[in-house]
């Protein structure tokens, strides 16, 4: 009787082993542990016997059975986890195949550029304003302190529609419409387009300005440098040498250009900067009493400054681009450079 | 202006090396764009005297020379050039002399004859492009004197931008007063001497223009050589100003237009007919200039005259007639001081632009006039000859500048540049730049001197203190401003942010040229009036943009071109429009698309792009508004008849197009792919309302599909619209999932699919209420747009 038991409980865990998947040991358990199982039918033959003898007997099929759940248990994780294993490894991909579906585009780097711009200028209060592109002289020119007979308005190469009507050469005219509608005090950006009757390797006929001014009762020249120091540095996220060098614009006096150190050879000298170690970025200056005249405002009560940059010139220094005409070919393999 | 710097020594000497000198210069305002050696680099060249001359008894062309070059023994120097001969003052490169381009001379044989050096050409010293011959010294150079000192080669050329105020610094004198005042030094002007007069003999001198033309003097000098030369040392300084040398009288005036900055204009007195007159010219005198220009005046232009005609245009150029020549013996010399209102513009208006004209339009000292015709009068005789007449002088001194003093408030400059001068700096930098200063009251008057055209107001005085005492010498202050705070607006979209959506759904951002080429903006927009530019740069930029596409359509092409196959563009900028003669200058956004839907990839078939594509971007950025817009089908010259919708706000406005690029174009244009576009007024895409919100329902949602058969002509929007007209409560959304054709569906039907969400805010919906809801909607879909379920 116990040897037959013995030799029942040898042969059930010898099918759990041989069993290779859950099905396969799912008939195991029902041959042995179903109603007509063997282990089953042992139990059945329990009834014959007295109850002293039942109960040692009956201890011992427990102990087989629970022998050969434990059995089964085992076999079912270890099943449980080879299969995993297989699942998993027959889902192993390459992951460096590339993603699917749409990839992002980018953003013009003038776009950026004036952007970081405006965010530096925004930071402490600056509006942005934009105006027209086709303009009167008298915004243009003749408001800005720019008669018609002054040798300033050659130097713009200027294009013409009529006699009147230009596309504006700068975006100071945006300065005038400003302070022709708002009363001080004023703090505005004036990006845009701006055009020039002249192209060739550094020119093109259109590019990018920004025009920034202030109206206040108490700005002086030491406000603006201050001003312009802070955004270059701000700009080029570097601790830069500035300088401000006297030059003359009519609508601005005292009038300023600004040199930066070059940030190619770091002021050593090199092509770019003409192996000066400066390389002009900005001009500025404060507002032309004449100016305020124009659009009265009272230049004993207000003072001003004003500068005006060239994005393409700042795009390239930044970015190390040595060439303008990119700018505006389009080509998607210089776009594309820029994230 | 390009000057030499060794002239400008000769002024003033400060002890600071080139590179220290045109920083001064640069960071007075007074802008160096560029530093030349006056010469090409050599040494070892001696001036030479050639003794003797004999011929070579192996070579025809060549000569033997013996040539003085100081030393104890004269040198025997082969030589080739025909100009040589005995009592010849020319360049001698000694042995060990380095030429320019490395080039050494050492002892030599030429044909069996020792030859010690070599007799030099200014080609072969690097001082002209070509040379005929030797170059041939003066007669007075010192024998043995390094050619570099004799010709002050080791000198450089500084050629300064100077801006349109600062004509004071048009000379060399004026650059000298520039750089004595900088430095603190004192300096001089060149002496000027009285020529004696040798007759009498004047032309008489009018004026009718004296407005423009306040002051004149004239003189005649007679009895010139036409044969004479300038010399050397002008040639030099005239050629290192970037003047050619042009016969005496000619440099002379050249001379003293760089000297002095004053320009002046010798005519052949035996060429004119009378006196002179300065005048407006007649409408229709024609004038052959100098430059061989004929050029037909108005009574705008001034002119100088004699009795019969135009000589010159006035302080711009002489006339070809009554020019000096070189058999000219009789000069009439004129030095005059025209307003800078009279000459601008004058030049440019003719295509021209001179010395003279750059001079007087800026502004020339109106005191100079006297001490330039003697200057020049005394260098004519020096160099020619002749015999000088007295100076005729005309002027109206009512119309000649003032110079009204300017008052400088003392608290104006604190105030305007952010930090106090001491008075005694003050004074010192005004006394520097030679104004006169009287101290009153809590400032100074300040008059200007009469080369000063740029101090009329007390800004231009605070501009000069600045200057001179120094920009980067003004501290740098940190602003702080009353700054009230500012709105964040919710009810505009930034362009910004749409310009991001466009970038995160694979667009690249293009900037192109707001002028197009006129043709293709003609076959794109045909009904746009084109806005003509009077002077483009080329006749491709030649009209301004009625549509952004012009050019995208340019860049794609440029793209294409270069193998990019797949294309997504967009532009923000403005167009112009011109509607009836009124110029509209409209902020648009526009897009195109070609190629692919996505890049190439290794996993899914890709396909090209098609309308709803393109659809989906531009409602991914109607939906950062929540704008309800609808797309209604349209008309554009440009567009496929059948793929084009105009965009349209809730209350009808225009917002913008979007289609397929019209087969005949797509192929006119030169592309191989269809090309989808959109473009949208700016303004209408970014207004936006501020987010309102609406109370959540608590009960349970349910959808249901409705598979719809309807004729071909029925749109989504119509089945939508017709769904909507029923007005019931309870729909919350509807979707329409999908669209069959072909099998099981009649001709000229479609199966359209469209699933409905319904929801109540009070209960759970009823079968018996959804049932209901669903089969009046069905009613009004058949009665509507006669609309079937489909089996």
């Amino acid at each position: 009787m116990a040897l037959n038991l013995e030799e029942i409980l040898a042969q059930a865990i010898n099918a759990i082993a041989e069993a290779q998947d859950h099905n396969e040991l799912d008939s195991v358990r029902v041959n042995y542990l179903g109603k007509k199982g063997l282990f089953t039918l042992q139990m059945k033959e329990l009834g014959a016997l007295d109850p002293e003898q039942r109960r040692a007997v009956g201890q011992v099929i427990n102990q087989a059975k629970d022998r050969f759940q434990d059995e089964l248990q085992a076999k079912k994780e270890a099943l449980d986890k080879s299969e995993l294993e297989r699942r998993l490894a027959g889902e192993r991909i390459d992951v460096t195949l590339p993603g699917r579906g749409q990839s992002a585009g980018g953003l013009h780097p003038v776009t950026t550029t004036l952007r970081r711009i405006a965010k530096i200028f925004s930071s402490v209060g600056f509006d942005v304003v934009e105006g027209p592109e086709i303009e009167d002289d008298y915004h243009n020119f003749g408001a800005l302190n720019i008669p018609e007979y002054h040798p300033a308005r050659a130097m713009h190469d200027t294009f013409y529609f009529d006699a009147h009507t230009v596309l504006r050469t700068h975006t100071s005219p945006v300065q005038i419409r400003v302070m022709e509608s708002e009363k001080p005090p004023l703090k505005v950006i004036a990006p845009g387009r701006v055009y020039r009757c002249d192209s060739d390797i550094t020119h093109t006929p259109m590019f990018h300005q920004v025009e920034g001014f202030l109206v206040e009762t108490d700005v002086s020249f030491a406000d603006l440098k201050g001003v312009v120091y802070q955004f270059l540095q701000a700009f080029f996220e570097k601790d830069i040498q500035v300088r401000f060098r006297p030059s003359y614009f009519p609508f601005t006096e005292p009038s300023a250009e600004v040199d930066i150190e070059c940030v190619m050879c770091n002021g050593e000298g090199c092509r770019v900067c003409s192996q000066t170690g400066w390389l002009e970025v900005m001009g500025c200056g404060m507002i032309h009493p004449e100016v305020f005249k124009s659009v009265n405002i009272d230049s004993e009560e207000y003072s001003g400054f004003a500068f005006g940059m060239g994005v393409e010139r700042l795009a390239m220094l930044r970015y190390g681009i040595n060439d303008l005409r990119l700018f505006f070919e389009n080509d998607l393999k210089f776009l594309q450079q820029f994230k | 202006m390009q000057i030499s710097e060794a002239w400008l020594r000769e002024y003033v000497n400060p002890p600071i090396s080139t590179t220290e000198l045109v920083s001064q210069l640069t960071m007075a305002g007074l802008e160096i764009d560029a530093v030349e050696p006056a010469g090409a680099v050599f040494s070892g060249v001696v001036v030479g005297e050639v003794l003797t001359t004999e011929q070579h008894p192996d070579a025809d062309r060549l000569k033997v020379c013996a040539v003085n070059v100081g030393a104890n023994e004269p040198l025997q120097i082969v030589c080739g050039a025909t100009n040589v001969r005995p009592g010849l003052k020319i360049p001698a490169a000694l042995v060990g002399a380095v030429l320019p381009g490395d080039f050494k001379i050492k002892q030599s044989k030429l044909r069996g004859v020792e030859s010690s050096g070599m007799l030099c050409s200014e080609n072969e010293l690097g001082l002209a492009a070509e040379a005929n011959g030797l170059m041939e010294l003066r007669p007075d150079a010192p024998v043995g004197t390094d050619i570099r000192d004799y010709l002050t080669l080791n000198d450089s050329l500084i050629e300064i931008d100077l801006t349109p105020n600062r004509a004071d610094c048009l000379s060399v004198e004026g650059i000298a007063r520039e750089v004595a005042l900088l430095n603190r030094m004192d300096w001089k002007p060149i002496e000027v001497k009285q020529s004696e007069t040798g007759h009498q003999n004047i032309l008489p001198i009018s004026i009718d223009a004296s407005a423009s033309c306040p002051r004149y003097l004239g003189r005649l000098i007679k009895g010139i050589d036409p044969k004479a030369e300038t010399p050397l040392w002008i040639q030099e300084r005239l050629r290192r100003s970037g003047i050619r040398s042009l016969g005496p009288v000619v440099d002379v005036t050249n001379y003293v237009l760089i000297e002095l900055g004053q320009p002046l204009h010798a005519f052949d007195a035996d060429k004119l007919n009378g006196g002179i007159n300065v005048r407006s010219a007649n409408e229709g005198e024609s004038l052959v200039l100098l430059n061989g220009q004929t050029i037909s005046l108005d009574s705008k232009a001034l002119v100088i005259a004699d009795e019969r005609q135009a000589l010159a245009l006035a302080g711009v150029m002489g006339g070809s007639e009554s020019a000096v020549s070189d058999v000219t013996q009789n000069i009439f010399l004129e030095c005059a001081f025209f307003t800078p209102r009279s000459i601008a513009g004058e030049a440019r208006r003719f295509g021209l632009h001179t010395d003279s004209s750059h001079r007087f339009e800026r502004g020339v000292d109106f005191t100079l006039q006297r001490r330039a015709i003697e200057r020049a009068s005394q260098l004519i005789i020096e160099i020619a000859g002749g015999s000088v007449g007295p100076v005729s002088e005309v002027k109206e001194e009512s119309h000649l500048p003032k110079r009204p003093s300017v008052y400088l408030r003392r608290q104006r400059v604190e105030k305007m540049l952010g930090i106090a001068l001491p008075d005694s700096e003050i004074e010192d930098i005004f006394q520097r730049l030679g104004m006169e200063i009287d101290k009153s009251g809590e400032g100074w008057a300040i008059t200007p001197p009469g080369f000063r055209f740029d101090i009329a107001i007390e800004a231009d005085l605070i501009e000069e203190l600045a200057r001179i005492h120094g920009y980067n010498q003004i501290p740098n202050h940190s602003l702080l401003m009353r700054a009230a705070l500012s709105n964040a607006t919710e009810t505009m979209l930034d362009i910004d942010r749409i310009k991001d959506v466009l970038v995160d759904r694979g667009y690249q951002e293009a900037i192109t040229y707001s002028f197009v080429d006129e043709q293709i903006q003609l076959a794109i927009a045909p009904q746009d009036n084109q806005i003509k530019i009077t002077n483009p740069i080329s006749s491709d930029l030649s009209v301004m943009r009625s549509t952004l596409w012009c050019g995208l359509i340019k860049a794609a092409l440029h793209n294409l071109n270069r193998q990019q196959k797949r294309i997504r563009f967009f532009e923000t900028g403005l167009r112009f429009l011109n509607i009836n003669g009124e110029t509209r200058q409209q902020a648009m956004l526009s897009g195109l698309i070609l190629g692919n839907l996505h890049p190439e990839q290794w996993a899914e078939k890709n396909r090209k792009v098609d309308f709803f594509d393109l659809k989906a971007d531009v409602q991914a950025l109607f939906s950062l508004s929540g704008a309800s817009i609808r797309y209604v089908p349209g008309e554009h010259s440009a567009l496929h008849p059948g793929q084009t919708a105009e965009i349209l706000s809730v209350t009808g406005e225009k917002i913008g197009v979007i289609g397929m690029l019209h087969p005949t174009l797509e192929k006119q244009l030169g592309f191989e792919t269809q090309v989808f576009l959109f473009e949208l007024d700016q303004n209408l895409l970014l207004g936006k309302a501020v987010s309102k919100f609406k109370p959540l329902s608590k009960y349970p949602s349910v959808t249901r599909d409705l598979a719809l058969i309807v004729k071909e002509s029925v749109s989504a929007d119509d089945i939508i619209a017709s769904i909507k007209s029923n007005g019931e409560e309870t729909i919350q959304e509807i979707v329409l999932f999908d669209l069959y054709r072909g099998k099981g569906i009649e001709d000229n039907s479609k199966s359209i699919a469209v699933s409905i969400t319904l929801q109540n805010f009070s209960q759970t919906l009823t079968d018996s209420e959804i049932d209901a809801t669903f089969s009046r909607i069905l009613q009004t879909l058949t009665n509507t747009i006669g609309a079937k379920l489909r089996d």
